[in-house]
Order: structure tokens, then C-alpha cells, then sequence
């Protein structure tokens, strides 16, 4: 009989072996790392790379599970934004008529809906990529910004159905086909950077106070309100303070508002700070993003 | 019994547990009352007192060692499960240490399966995140599929539409498809009818012969026995016996029967 038999209390000792050195030694001696330790920013970003296949496989896998029990299936991808426009339409360019002073309103008001929209899926997806899919994060081994990054990568791909749908409407609606369409390719870029940045932040602010979740319903409204999609903020904010101003205008989701208009919209005149502002919010906001979720990684779905 | 090699002078370590202590802190919303007694607590600033305190595992200390298959035995919630997910990784310890090598891995991708697709692209889905490469995953496709006994039609239905026991053939079938250094089963052998027992048994036994070291929680004593030489019985977080699969399983017996 090879094994020794020990009852209770087992010395920390290399089992069965002949020599007993303390297990810390015993791992350092082979060479053995410390399971679930955070691994260097370098390293996760690399892991995250060899993780790039599954991130848009999970992406594209969750958007068409999504609506496979609907009669209409994938339609609803292009649907749905449409009916919001026209909803917001309704309300505010028909009963309280806040297109005055909006040569293309019905383009304004679609490219604001569509755009706002990208942004406020991508952050509440984000936001319960963790504490909605902690059976995942607790049975497999992965880095855990592959979750917000998929779900920012599931709304760019309904954005890629949405795109050639917003730009019919704004076609329809009298704006020529210019070299500045070409624009859109890095508006949208920059404007995945940002979310992707919002998605990594509000991914682990959730996952360490769900409260967060109960919240952002509310918070995106009152952005959704103040970011000029039916009218315009330039305009608007005129007569106000510069503080109010600098808000207004500076606002992450107004300045991708506005790049988009400026791209597709002949007729729109966007203001020449906005371009840079888009640069730097998506740069910052996805670093700032990415370091304030890469600190928590040994802590999501634990405990 | 002498195990799988019997070469103990050269028996290189692979999982070292150092006085491992793990505790779940589970916050019970509000402070127990109605809604307003809660606001009350939270806009006088007291912490929130009902937080319960789960020591799950009080101070395990073990080696385990390359080519050992290693049984867990152990009451319902005695803490089995959770040194699992310790050694994965996927639990942080609140004292000591678990040093491993390579990454271990738990048996199971059925989180990162979508009932919703097909079960072809599952097999891709699974696969991808247990961190596989996609030329990878088309190489192994065919044996998985074939491995799991889904008939050519099937396999481009919805996993929804398959009777409980393809799922979990299915399930099994991706789920051991990778081979890791060390691997962790919980309870996933006694899926499927009888002849897929078998090959599922033959599996943990090649993928436990691929793998450094094989960890098996299971309840049926019969398994341990069978697939095991050494055997850890946990009891209310501690290591109570550490010895091979038939000494501890029948000393367990003894107490449980």
C-alpha cells in the first residue's frame, strides 16, 4: 500500500511524499502560479485578443437568440428604431413642434433617435453583461471584459442592420449622397470606442452595487432629454451660462449626435469642436474604461 | 492500489492548497423590514446589518500531484463544490492560498450555451469559450458531434427541440472536447443512458490521462471508487481524510450508512 492513511487534521505537507516542504515552497519549487490572481494589464490585453472570436461569435449568437421567438424575427432589428422615430416624431415634430428652425427635421430627428439608441443599448447591455451572466463568469475561465465588450459588439452588429436604413430615410428626406458619407466609418468607430469604454464602466459598478441597474433606466432618460435629438442644443443653449453650455454641448452622446448629422446631412452645420471632442471622448472613456474594469478582475461573480 | 504510476519519487505537484479559507458574504437586501424601515437605515447611514457569513472551506491543506484522478466525498453543502471553484480560480480565498499549474478548468460550458440556436452552433459557441482557437474548433466539430450520438438532422435544430438526455450528451460532448492540465468535474457523470455512461466514463478516463491531475466531486461512491485512487472527504469546510479512494470511501460509508 503506497498511501498513507491520515485522519483529521492533515499536516500541510506534500502528501505521500517523503519530504514535506511547506506548501508556498513546495509551489514555488515547481513553479506553480496563484489560481484566480489578476493577471498584468499587458497579459489580459493579449488574452482578450485570443479572445476576439468568441467575443463576436457570443455577440452574434445573443442577437439572433434574441428574437428567435418572434413571428418576425430579425425585422424587429430595423423595426424597432424605426417606430421609435416615429414615435418621437409624433410627439415632438408634429404636437409640441420643436422643429422650427430645422431645415430637414425628419432626418435630424432619425439620425438623433438611431445614434442615441446605439449608445444607450450598448451601456445597459454593458451594464448587466457581469450580474446577468454570473453562471458564466463562475463556471469558466476567461477574462471578464470579453462579456461588456460582446455586448458592445451585439449592438454595433444590430447597428450595422440600422445603418443602411437610416441612411435611406435621410435619402428620402432630400439630402444628396456627398464624399462627406464617408465620415460615418469613423463617427461610428469612434462612437464603439465610447461605448465600449461606457459598457466596461458600468459593467462593474453593477456587478459591486446592483442598485446601479434600478438607476440607469431613469439616468438615460434624462440624457437621452438633454442630448438635442429633437432640437438643437447650439440653438437652445444659447443665452445660458458657459457652464451649462460646456455641459450641453460637450455631451458624449449630443457630439456623436452631431458627427453623424454632419456626415449625412447637407443641410445640418455642426459646430468645428465637435470632431475633436468625439476623438477624445472615445479615446478616454474606452481607457478609462478598460483600467477601471481590469482592476475588479479577480473579484467579478464572487462571493 | 498503487496508482497511476507508482513512481512517488518523482511525483510532480500540480494543485498545492495552503490553509485555505473561503468565505461567502451574502447580502440580504434591506434591513429585513418593510421599505421604509430600510430608507431609514440607509439615509442614517448604518451599515447594512444582514449580511450573512458563509465560512465554506476552514483551513484545507493538500498536494495534489500530476497523473492522480482525486475523488471529493462529502455531504451536500459541506463545501465540495466550492473548493472546486477555488482551485479554478473562480472563488477568491479570504486566507491562504491555492497554487496550481496552468489554468484549471471545470467541466461545463452549459452557461455559455444558447438553447435558443442550433446545436451546431453550440458546439462552435461552447467550444470558443473554453478558449479554443476556430481552426481548432472546426477540426474537432466532427468528433464532438459524433462523440455525443446527435443524428446528422439534429444537429442543425435548435437545442431547444432535443430531449433532455441529447442536450446533455451534447453538453458532455463539447465540455470535454478541450483537454486541460487540470480538471475539475462536478457531478457530470451520470448524464445520458447507459452506453453513453460508458464512453463518457472512457472519456474522464483519456481526458484524466491527457490532464495532469483529475478532481471528481460525485455522490455516487461507486464512481469514486471506480475512477479514483485517492479520495479527500471534506466535512463542514475541513479535510477530514485524505487517503486512497477505498480506505476513505469506506470509512465514509461507515459514518453515512
Amino acid at each position: 500500500m503506497a498511501y498513507s492513511r491520515r485522519m483529521v487534521e492533515p499536516a500541510p505537507s506534500d502528501w505521500g511524499a517523503n519530504d514535506s516542504p511547506a506548501p508556498k515552497e513546495l509551489a514555488a519549487r515547481h513553479g506553480l502560479a496563484q489560481s484566480g490572481a489578476r493577471p498584468r494589464q499587458r497579459d489580459y490585453i493579449r488574452q482578450l485578443w485570443g479572445r476576439r472570436y468568441f467575443i463576436v461569435q457570443y455577440a452574434r449568437a445573443r442577437n439572433e437568440a434574441k428574437y428567435t421567438a418572434t413571428a418576425l424575427g430579425q425585422v424587429w432589428q430595423i423595426l424597432t428604431p424605426l417606430l421609435n422615430a416615429t414615435v418621437y416624431y409624433l410627439i415632438f415634430g408634429v404636437l409640441i413642434n420643436t422643429r422650427r428652425g430645422v431645415p430637414n427635421y425628419i432626418a435630424f430627428l432619425v439620425v438623433g433617435v438611431f445614434i442615441f439608441t446605439y449608445t444607450q443599448s450598448a451601456l445597459l447591455g454593458g451594464s448587466r453583461s457581469i450580474s446577468g451572466n454570473l453562471g458564466l463568469v463562475r463556471a469558466l475561465h476567461f477574462p471578464r471584459a470579453t462579456l461588456p465588450l460582446a455586448s458592445t459588439i451585439m449592438e454595433l452588429q444590430q447597428l450595422f442592420v440600422a445603418v443602411p436604413v437610416l441612411c435611406a430615410i435621410v435619402l428620402v428626406t432630400g439630402e444628396p449622397i456627398t464624399w462627406s458619407w464617408l465620415l460615418l466609418v469613423p463617427a461610428l468607430f469612434l462612437q464603439t470606442m465610447f461605448n465600449s469604454g461606457l459598457g466596461l464602466i458600468f459593467a462593474r459598478a453593477t456587478s459591486q452595487l446592483r442598485d446601479v441597474e434600478q438607476l440607469l433606466p431613469f439616468a438615460i432618460r434624462t440624457w437621452m432629454y438633454a442630448s438635442g435629438i429633437f432640437f438643437v442644443i447650439h440653438d437652445f443653449a444659447r443665452d445660458a451660462p458657459l457652464a451649462v453650455r460646456v455641459v450641453l454641448e460637450g455631451n458624449p452622446a449630443y457630439v456623436y449626435i452631431e458627427v453623424v448629422r454632419g456626415a449625412l446631412m447637407t443641410s445640418h452645420q455642426i459646430q468645428p469642436y465637435i470632431w475633436p471632442l468625439a476623438v477624445m471622448w472615445g479615446f478616454c472613456t474606452l481607457v478609462a474604461g478598460f483600467v477601471y474594469f481590469w482592476r475588479a478582475e479577480a473579484r467579478y461573480g464572487r462571493g | 492500489m498503487t496508482g497511476a504510476n507508482g513512481q512517488y519519487a518523482e511525483r510532480i505537484p500540480t494543485v498545492v492548497v495552503d490553509d485555505l479559507h473561503v468565505i461567502y458574504r451574502v447580502a440580504r437586501g434591506g434591513g429585513g423590514g418593510n421599505a421604509a424601515a430600510t430608507l431609514l437605515q440607509v439615509i442614517q447611514g448604518k451599515p447594512r446589518q444582514h449580511v450573512t457569513e458563509v465560512h465554506a472551506i476552514r483551513g484545507v491543506t493538500f498536494t495534489a500531484h500530476r497523473g492522480e484522478a482525486i475523488g471529493l466525498v462529502g455531504r451536500n453543502g459541506s463545501g465540495k463544490s466550492t473548493l472546486l471553484r477555488a482551485v479554478a480560480g473562480l472563488v477568491p480565498p479570504a486566507s491562504g492560498a491555492v497554487y496550481t499549474e496552468g489554468q484549471p478548468s471545470l467541466l461545463g460550458v452549459n452557461a455559455a450555451l444558447m438553447n435558443a440556436l442550433s446545436g451546431e452552433r453550440n458546439v462552435v459557441l461552447g467550444c470558443l469559450a473554453m478558449g479554443m482557437a476556430p481552426a481548432e474548433v472546426a477540426a474537432r466539430f466532427d468528433e464532438i458531434v459524433a462523440f455525443a450520438d446527435i443524428p446528422e438532422e439534429a444537429i442543425h435544430r435548435q437545442m431547444n427541440t432535443y430531449s433532455s438526455g441529447m442536450a446533455a450528451k451534447l453538453r458532455f460532448a463539447i465540455a470535454s472536447a478541450k483537454t486541460h492540465d487540470v480538471l475539475l468535474v462536478d457531478e457530470a457523470l451520470a448524464t445520458g443512458d447507459a452506453a453513453f455512461r460508458r464512453r463518457s466514463d472512457e472519456r474522464i478516463k483519456e481526458l484524466r490521462e491527457a490532464a495532469g491531475t483529475v478532481f471528481l466531486v460525485s455522490h455516487n461512491l461507486g464512481v469514486i471508487r471506480g475512477t479514483c485512487q485517492r479520495a479527500l472527504w471534506i466535512d463542514e469546510g475541513t479535510l477530514r481524510m485524505d487517503g486512497t479512494a477505498d480506505e476513505v470511501v469506506d470509512a465514509y460509508e461507515k459514518v453515512y450508512s
